[in-house]
């Protein structure tokens, strides 16, 4: 008897859960809340407040934010050409993770690489990658790779290459530090820049241990590369204009015998020529698209 | 020596009855989930977090053993009355003090070894199927015996915690003993900021004073290593016997107060 009382309690307590469980997702699909608002919330925003509550779990939190920070730049990332609120936390959880574990070397070096870039692959603000950067400098003054970072975002995005070579000179000079960063500061104040230089760093970034990292870095190289080809694209135009009332396109050019057909970019995508002016871009369907600004001096 | 070795085998028995090691198994599920959970969360990061979490959970875990085990060593037997049956036996009541707060104290080492073994094998696990250029990345290795550093200061603040919970258990109910122990706690994590305290006020009686309870209350602060092993960062010899030391004489200050307070509770 009581075992089939005890049946009967828990098929009914089974059921009332699938009952809530159906509920719930009518109720989901009839009145959707508004997820971006509850994404973009950060309940602390104090990280000297938020490490004080912690009491002896900073590091844990620490993690929770890193975790936080990467869903939250990965989400945006995905998530196309959205609100003007992308990547707004992205600068708060880094600065509540490296503030909890100031030791978060990986957290210190994705804010040098993704704050920086521009929008729409990051907030495009290098202002607060350099203060990331200076903040990982106070916790770690002996790691050369911070002064090399804030080196390369004066260099590549703020395109202050005398501040850039400061800081390159400041990392040669820290233990262990390569020895090819006094030379490429030396340069960069010689003979201002070249595409090698760029070439070069995003090279030494290729080689770091996190995948991520080396992904950013394999994909500006393949931009590299695309500049170059499309710099030797716009030679061939500028030699051989089209005729008059004749468009610029690469049909032209494949029946003059100067392209051996429709030039792509390293990922196969085709470059897109403007028929009046022969300038030659990569496509918004690439994956390399948008591709970055060059310096005045750089081409 | 035999009665305390006594009470403190009935008390680590008692905590086995009580499931109290049914934790463990939380703990290592917790450890296999969160392995494989952070694997598709993060980028890179699964042995230091995996380091963060094994440890916060070695430190709250037996943050709960100890308070809410300890609370009731001597509050319960007072209130089952089994407090006369025992001390008509030819045992004192500073040997009960000590055998009960021994009793938790092996119950705590048991399951911190456990979980130590448990991390180990899990960090082990991440060693064995991450290529070496993975590895090269991370900032201490997989297996750095150097956790065990911040495992040992974890353990002598859980020892800290349990001594606290008795003391107040003592002369305290159970519930307010959890809330005061509790309250030393959180407290405890603060205590370095009164030593400053000159800096903020100027009153100097009011700098005394917080200079007085920096001293008097725990510096549990002290014992929190956890980020520094987890990065590699070096804990010096000296530090971890100087903080250990701290704390043995912290335990034995606040065990001998409670055997004081027992001694003259009139149980009639």
């Amino acid at each position: 008897m009581n075992r089939r009382r005890d049946a009967i309690v828990l098929a009914l307590a089974v059921a009332a859960f699938g009952v809530a469980i159906a509920l719930q997702m009518t109720r989901d699909r009839s009145y959707p809340r508004d997820e971006r608002l509850t994404e973009q919330i950060l309940y602390v925003r104090s990280p000297a407040a938020l490490k004080r509550m912690t009491l002896e779990f900073d590091a844990v939190l620490a993690d929770v934010y890193w975790i936080r920070a990467i869903q939250h730049y990965g989400g945006d990332r995905l998530s196309g050409p959205r609100a003007a609120s992308k990547y707004l936390l992205l600068y708060p959880l880094l600065d509540l993770t490296t503030t909890l574990d100031p030791y978060f070397n990986i957290a210190y070096r994705f804010g040098a690489i993704f704050l920086s870039e521009a929008y729409p692959g990051g907030p495009g603000r290098p202002d607060q990658s350099v203060a990331l950067l200076r903040k990982a400098i106070v916790a770690m003054p002996h790691k050369w790779q911070y002064y090399h970072d804030i080196g390369f975002v004066y260099y590549w995005r703020l395109r202050d290459y005398q501040t850039a070579a400061l800081w390159f000179q400041r990392a040669a000079t820290q233990p262990n530090a390569p020895n090819w960063l006094t030379p490429l500061a030396a340069s960069m104040l010689g003979r201002g820049q070249d595409r090698a230089a760029a070439r070069f760093l995003w090279q030494q970034i290729a080689k770091s241990e996190e995948a991520w990292l080396r992904r950013s870095a394999q994909r500006a190289l393949l931009q590299l590369q695309a500049l170059d080809r499309i710099d030797y694209l716009d030679a061939v135009n500028t030699r051989f204009p089209p005729a008059a009332g004749e468009q610029y396109s690469w049909p032209r050019l494949i029946a003059k015998r100067l392209l051996p057909g429709v030039p792509v970019d390293p990922t196969g995508t085709p470059y897109e020529i403007d028929p009046a002016t022969g300038r030659v871009r990569v496509a918004q369907e690439s994956p390399l698209f948008p591709m970055p600004e060059e310096p005045r001096r750089l081409q | 020596m035999r009665a305390i070795r006594s009470v403190a085998v009935n008390v680590f028995r008692e905590s086995v009855r009580d499931r109290v090691p049914y934790n463990l198994v939380l703990f290592a599920v917790l450890l296999i989930a969160s392995s494989y959970l952070i694997g598709q969360l993060t980028a890179g990061q699964d042995v230091k977090i995996i380091k963060d979490l094994g440890l916060a959970a070695t430190s709250v875990f037996g943050l709960f053993i100890s308070i809410f085990i300890g609370i009731g060593l001597v509050s319960k037997e007072v209130e089952r009355r089994s407090i006369y049956a025992l001390l008509s036996k030819p045992v004192s009541r500073a040997q009960f003090v000590a055998g009960k707060y021994a009793g938790l104290v092996l119950t705590l080492a048991v399951n911190v070894t456990v979980m130590t073994v448990a991390l180990y094998i899990i960090l082990a696990y991440m060693v064995w199927t991450e290529p070496p250029t993975i590895r090269a990345g991370w900032d201490a290795p997989g297996t750095d015996p150097r956790l065990l550093k911040a495992i040992f200061l974890i353990f002598i603040e859980l020892m800290l915690v349990t001594a606290i919970a008795l003391f107040f258990s003592t002369f305290s109910s159970p519930i307010l003993s959890a809330a005061l122990t509790f309250g030393f706690y959180v407290v405890g994590h603060f205590n370095a900021d009164l030593k400053n305290f000159d800096r903020v006020v100027d009153s100097k009686a009011a700098a005394y004073l917080a200079r007085g309870l920096y001293h008097v209350l725990p510096d549990l602060s002290a014992f929190d290593v956890k980020t520094e092993v987890v990065h590699g960062l070096p804990v010096t010899f000296g530090y971890l016997a100087s903080t250990a030391a701290y704390g043995v004489a912290y335990v034995t200050a606040l065990l001998l107060l409670a055997t004081f307070i027992f001694s003259r509770r009139d149980f009639k």
